[in-house]
């Protein structure tokens, strides 16, 4: 399995193949291939490979398209509710039906609890057990001595002394905030569930609106439970910012772990009742009043914020992947409703034409297409990542400007929220400030201040929610036939990232049914330009700071950059620690034996 | 060190028993019973992992959700488990079963790689390795006991369940047919509860789990839908839901299936007791089922049966056991009873013995 190449004309160094296969803690299944150079502590080169392929774009044709969140939904064990609410909002533009106000909030609600949930399981529980006390130890010892005799800047809030007591509090099924967050990961589910009925695959999430019986009673349950969770986010937040800030301080290049461009993309969330109608037609205003803005930056430049341009710059590409080309298959859409030219590698367009083969590192490598954003300017594609979702979020959302309910507001270079005062903490005003550099640890501690955006939202909405009931609207769902023709999108976030259904229905049936989660944007393998995709490029921008050698490499940096990006693909990383065996320094011009 | 006190009969011994599981998530699946089973409580995987109940076995837990180590290091409890060195261990396995004699040379799903050639192992190759070793075989999820959503028609994979791909009269090493605990996702009490009950088995504290003809065990999956839902009286009555939302009458009319599904979800809720489906206003989608999705689509239209039942329901004698309770409640069991009033008269029937206490109306 391993061994080391030259590449020619370069100068002869010994690069170790590294795999690591699965990566754990995460959802799905993954691989990461790479080459790294341990004289100068760097990843040469990486790949990543999926090894799932289930084919729901081809059963799902043919299908009533009233079943295509029920079925949409079973895509992902832990953003299957992202999909199932994407599939309503795609299904709403198709069937032209507008939920009463009560079922647009009661989607946002559900969908606020959902990110409440997976953002502290995933940051606490998974992701963030790369810096626990147990790991730090047998990665970085030096790190955690510094870390014993480093005081905490936030203790008065959060209560840890010291830096490695926050390291300790992450030891899995041993740490005090391990074990408070899969406690916290419960009550938020139940607080899914109140709209929501199920988590992950919801009951009541329909088109038309959402069918739960929702009384005094659910706002109440919802109510105490979320106060109880803002309560937690108080000292999370800070918690997490001494956690990271001492990684910044003590390990001088850290930020280049996980390092790309700026190169973000974002979807938008959480429609606000007063303005959405799902046309297509209207996308652009009503895409623009959602409590999460849409928008796509270019090297940390904001092109856009209009949900219809974002649309028409989507583009499906091959080249590593085990599927064969759709050239000569059924043309769906050329224009879109407003008439803007659909191109043939639009998700409107694409077929999914299987073909399994041997996994070649050379060639195709992986059950994930290439997701890329078409830059008019230069004709390019970009691989844009989502900054797993919360980083992405913010950053576009924070740069926009537009959004201001209250407890959050957008100043155009940070995000300013208000906490109210909750039973152990006074009132707090949070500011998450637009990072210099899209790397592992920004990532990660924006998924803990999008904890409380999140809260905030869901505060706000069932602030809303409450006047509906208590003025006795409680009609939350709106009938709707389905047409024999349609074209619609539904466009939105999961918890990590952008989430899109592209549908085409004719004859009233669907004949395609395109759904493109956060993932394959960021798993995506080399593109047909051989464009690596996100996280090939972050790991292979990624220095090496683990102080163990070559025998007992663990991968900690390469780790922590992958999942920054919050990796869910139920398919996997497939990363492979073994003792990498050096063999002798060789040419080999076509790459690995 | 032995407790002093042992509060169960050979406590320590069955306590010193090393229970590993094996929790593949590499069948088509969607890894939905894995982060489900983190939301149990009852018992929670926490309960599960620090012995919380008396006597239990230690039980040791191979996931890669949760895991700690990554790559071959995590690896490493398959091929211990296959070397026969984890004895005994439970195979979970979720998600469905591809057909691998249409992949080709290449693969659908697949775990961990040959360390010979490089390419994937896959999820099939597993199976055949790790089932004749295992104590026990438990599916979780309708993609691993039943085949699912991946196993849809038109799917190109040729998915299908566990049993369907071992074999339905298949024994484990302790002699156990396979357990089949569906749902998508299945209920996350339902899992962990499972796995409780199979590792005090395995310790020899609790008989062979009894299962029903599809392998599911009895006391999860003996009702209906239906029989546990709060919903089902109103359907009694003849009464049933024409909107979403709002109206809280029995939904079978708008294509709830929970009259011909078996599922415990409107007992036992969804997380902490609370959610559901057609107990909180969701239509039932047969999500548990051997028959699911196929022979339930459209979820939104009316089954056919259900349809009939509902229409005789309607129409004889529900209107009539309606009327009935309904005058009955307005009439006498919404209404007080009458000595219920102030005044100087006691007219509750009350009978004084004592002298001291005989207030007017009471009797002697």
């Amino acid at each position: 399995m391993a061994t080391t190449q030259t590449p020619p004309g370069q100068k002869k160094v010994a690069i170790k193949e590294m795999s690591w296969d699965p990566i754990t803690r995460i959802v799905g299944s993954l691989g990461i291939h790479t080459e790294i150079d341990f004289e100068s502590k760097k990843v040469e080169k990486a790949w990543s490979t999926s090894m799932v392929f289930r084919g729901f774009d081809i059963f799902m044709k043919g299908i009533d398209p009233r079943d295509t969140h029920f079925i949409s939904s079973r895509i992902c064990g832990i953003c299957g509710d992202n999909h199932c609410t994407t599939s309503c909002l795609n299904q709403n533009m198709a069937y032209g039906v507008k939920p009463p106000p009560l079922g647009d909030l009661g989607y946002n609600l559900a969908e606020a609890a959902d990110y409440m949930f997976d953002h502290a399981i995933f940051n606490d529980c998974m992701a963030n057990v790369d810096f626990c006390e147990q790991m730090v130890k047998e990665t970085n010892p030096t790190l955690l001595r510094t870390a014993e005799s480093t005081p905490a800047p936030g203790s008065d809030i959060h209560g840890y002394k010291t830096i490695a007591d926050i390291m300790r509090s992450l030891n899995p099924f041993t740490g005090d905030f391990y074990l408070e967050t899969l406690q916290v990961a419960r009550y938020t589910r139940e607080m899914y569930c109140l709209f929501g009925g199920r988590h992950t695959h919801p009951s009541t999430i329909m088109p038309g609106g959402v069918t739960v019986d929702i009384t005094h009673q659910t706002c109440t349950d919802y109510y105490v439970r979320l106060m109880r969770y803002i309560d937690y986010v108080k000292r999370s937040v800070p918690m997490h910012d001494d956690l990271y800030d001492f990684f910044l301080q003590e390990l001088p290049g850290y930020d280049m772990v996980g390092y790309r461009d700026m190169d973000l993309v974002c979807w938008g969330y959480f429609d606000d009742p007063d303005y959405v109608d799902y046309d297509y037609k209207t996308m652009t205003e009503w895409g623009r009043a959602r409590y999460v803005t849409p928008g796509v930056s270019f090297k940390g430049e904001l092109i856009t914020t209009d949900l219809v341009e974002i649309n028409g710059m989507m583009r499906i590409l091959l080249g590593s992947s085990y599927f064969d080309d759709w050239t000569d298959e059924e043309t769906f859409v050329t224009e879109d409703p407003l008439g803007n030219p659909i191109d043939k590698r639009h998700p409107w367009n694409k077929v999914t034409l299987p073909k399994p083969q041997k996994r070649d590192w050379q060639d195709k490598y992986s059950w994930v297409t290439s997701p890329r954003m078409y830059d008019a300017r230069n004709d390019t594609y970009v691989a844009n990542d989502t900054g797993g979702g919360p980083f992405a979020r913010q950053w576009v959302t924070a740069k926009a400007g537009l959004v201001d309910f209250g407890y959050v507001k957008a100043t155009g270079h940070s995000l300013q929220m208000v906490l109210p005062r909750t039973a152990s903490q006074p009132e707090m005003e949070l500011e998450w400030k637009v990072p210099e550099k899209s790397n592992a640890i920004e990532r990660d501690r924006a998924r803990t201040y999008h904890q409380a955006y999140s809260a905030l939202i869901g505060l706000h909405c069932l602030e809303r929610a409450l006047k509906e009931v208590r003025e006795g609207r409680t009609k939350s769902w709106n009938d709707f036939k389905v047409p024999q023709e349609a074209v619609s999108v539904g466009f939105a976030e999961a918890a990590r990232g952008v989430l899109s259904h592209h549908m085409v229905i004719q004859d009233g049936k669907v004949a395609n049914y395109q759904p493109y989660p956060p993932t394959p944007w960021n798993s995506n393998p080399r593109d047909t330009y051989g464009t690596p995709g996100p996280y090939e490029d972050a790991v292979q921008n990624t220095p090496i700071f683990e102080e163990n050698g070559p025998e007992n490499f663990k991968g900690i940096d390469i780790m922590r950059a992958v999942r920054s990006f919050d990796p869910c693909l139920p398919c996997g990383v497939h990363m492979y620690t073994g003792k990498g065996r050096v063999t002798k320094v060789q040419h080999t011009p076509t790459g690995m034996s | 060190m032995a407790p002093a006190t042992e509060f169960v009969p050979d406590q320590a011994k069955t306590e010193a028993v090393e229970a590993h599981v094996i929790w593949m998530t590499t069948g088509l699946s969607c890894d939905g019973d894995s982060v489900a089973m983190t939301s149990a409580v009852n018992p929670s995987l926490e309960d599960i992992v620090t012995q919380a109940i008396p006597g239990m076995p230690k039980v040791i837990v191979h996931n890669p959700v949760l895991a700690y180590e990554v790559g071959e290091e995590f690896m490493q409890a398959w091929y211990d488990a296959e070397a026969g060195k984890l004895d005994p261990f439970v195979l979970v396995v979720e998600g469905s079963i591809p057909n691998e004699e249409l992949s080709g040379e290449g693969y659908w799903t697949g775990m961990g790689n040959d360390r010979e050639t490089g390419q994937p192992i896959t999820t099939n190759e597993w199976l055949d390795r790790l089932t004749p070793k295992a104590a026990a075989v438990v599916a979780v999820g309708t993609c691993a006991t039943y085949g699912g959503i991946p196993a849809m028609k038109n799917n190109p994979t040729g998915a299908m369940g566990v049993a369907d791909y071992i074999g339905w009269d298949y024994k484990s090493a302790a002699g156990l047919p396979v357990v089949n605990i569906p749902g998508c996702p299945a209920q996350p009490d339902n899992m962990t509860e499972a796995l409780l009950y199979l590792a005090l088995h395995l310790a020899g504290r609790a008989p062979v789990p009894e299962l029903d003809e599809a392998l599911r065990p009895k006391w999860l999956f003996g009702r209906t839908v239906r029989e546990g839902c709060n919903r089902a009286g109103f359907a009694e009555q003849g009464e049933f839901a024409t909107e979403y939302g709002s109206d809280d009458r029995c939904l079978v009319k708008l294509g709830c299936k929970g009259p011909v599904v078996k599922c415990n979800v409107p007992v036992r809720g969804w997380q902490s007791g609370l959610g559901g489906c057609p107990n909180v206003g969701g239509i039932c989608m047969a999500c548990t089922m051997p028959g699911f999705p196929d022979k339930y689509m459209p979820f939104m239209d009316e089954d056919t049966y259900g349809s009939l039942a509902a229409t005789a329901l309607k129409f004889t004698y529900g209107p009539l056991v309606r009327w009935g309770r309904k005058r009955n409640m307005r009439k006498d069991y919404d209404v007080e009873p009458a000595w219920r009033t102030p005044g100087n008269e006691l007219k509750t029937g009350y009978k004084s013995r004592s002298a001291g206490y005989a207030p007017p109306g009471s009797q002697r």
